[in-house]
């Protein structure tokens, strides 16, 4: 029974396939990764969630065809994503490059981050010194608990 | 200052609400075109209705023009023909075709089917026009200016309020209607 058991859930357990198979033929492991590479890191411009790797549709296909070609022909890295970028934007990266428009993007969490460090901080050095009033304020306190306790007395034994 | 201290949630909920509304009239699948202000790419390629006849980029200049790249198996594209059809005998539009990836035969049947609206369609079979211009789905519709520079991009159909837009472009190009 238990099994049984181990069996089925072993047949609800499925790999997904993210990669598209193609037959391109590479002249050496070099270009078989690099083309890879690439392909994960480019973003296909129709679904826009996909990268090219992971795209069944024409203009994905189109793309990897040319990649495969220029990958062929020795371009560099950095010429492939030049040819890429010029025409579709930046966009088309998903690792995108750092510049005045990017900054937000590559900085901001930084900015945040370290914003919250400050608030945390004030945080903390603000409930320190509450205490430290507080523990000036206590015999204060005291005293007016004395007269209370003292009233509640009184009153108790006026009662009795 | 504590009381301050206290609308900061409120103010911050507001600030996202108008961002998130904002988003809403957002299209994220509309791209920025790269070619934006830059020539016209470099091309020589044939004419779709005549092989020998061959359109290069200086053939982009002249006039402020829409460029459509539109194919026979994008349901779009037949879809927005008739408007470009409108567009071409009652506004005078020049309009230059762009066959992307397609078939000639069946290029040439729905020209004669459904009218032709272009001043001259270019044949790029292997979509490698396509590519320098970074169109990434059909129909796509580019303004040039007359210097063969592309001015504006607008991707999907063309319909009455998408020409609205144009139209104020081209004739911020010095373009007039017919």
């Amino acid at each position: 029974m238990r099994l049984t058991g181990i069996l089925i859930a072993w047949l609800l357990i499925s790999f997904n396939a993210f990669a598209v198979i193609d037959t391109f033929e590479f002249d050496s492991q070099e270009q078989r990764a690099r083309f890879a590479m690439l392909s994960e890191e480019l973003r296909c411009p129709k679904c826009q969630n996909q990268n090219l790797a992971g795209s069944n549709s024409g203009i994905a296909l189109d793309l990897r065809t040319e990649l495969h070609r220029m990958v062929i022909s020795g371009q560099s890295t950095e010429q492939i994503k030049a040819f890429m970028v010029e025409r579709y934007g930046e966009f088309v990266l998903y690792k995108p490059s750092v510049n005045s428009l990017t900054y937000v993007l590559w900085y901001g969490p930084f900015v945040l981050l370290g914003l919250g460090f400050i608030l945390v901080i004030v945080m903390i050095k603000q409930r320190g010194s509450n205490r430290a009033q507080q523990r000036t304020q206590t015999p204060a306190k005291n005293t007016v608990d004395r007269e209370h306790q003292q009233r509640i007395k009184d009153l108790l034994d006026k009662n009795k | 200052m504590r009381r301050i201290l206290l609308f900061v949630p409120f103010i911050f909920c507001i600030v996202l609400g108008v961002l998130f509304v904002k988003g809403l009239s957002l299209d994220p699948t509309e791209l920025p075109s790269a070619k934006i202000g830059k020539n016209f790419p470099s091309f020589e390629l044939p004419s779709v209705r005549d092989a020998d006849k061959v359109y290069t980029q200086t053939d982009m200049q002249g006039a402020v023009r829409l460029v459509n790249v539109w194919a026979t198996w994008c349901p779009t594209c037949k879809q927005e023909h008739s408007y470009l059809n409108k567009l071409a005998t009652t506004q005078g539009v020049e309009i230059i075709g762009i066959n992307y990836k397609d078939d000639r035969a069946k290029a040439k049947q729905w020209l004669k089917r459904y009218h032709d609206p272009y001043i001259f369609n270019i044949y790029d079979e292997k979509g490698g026009l396509g590519l320098d211009l970074g169109v990434y789905g059909a129909p796509e519709t580019y303004i040039v200016d007359k210097q063969g520079v592309i001015q504006y991009r607008h991707v999907g159909e063309v319909n009455a309020t998408v020409w609205a837009d144009l139209k104020v472009k081209m004739q911020a190009l010095g373009w007039s209607a017919k």
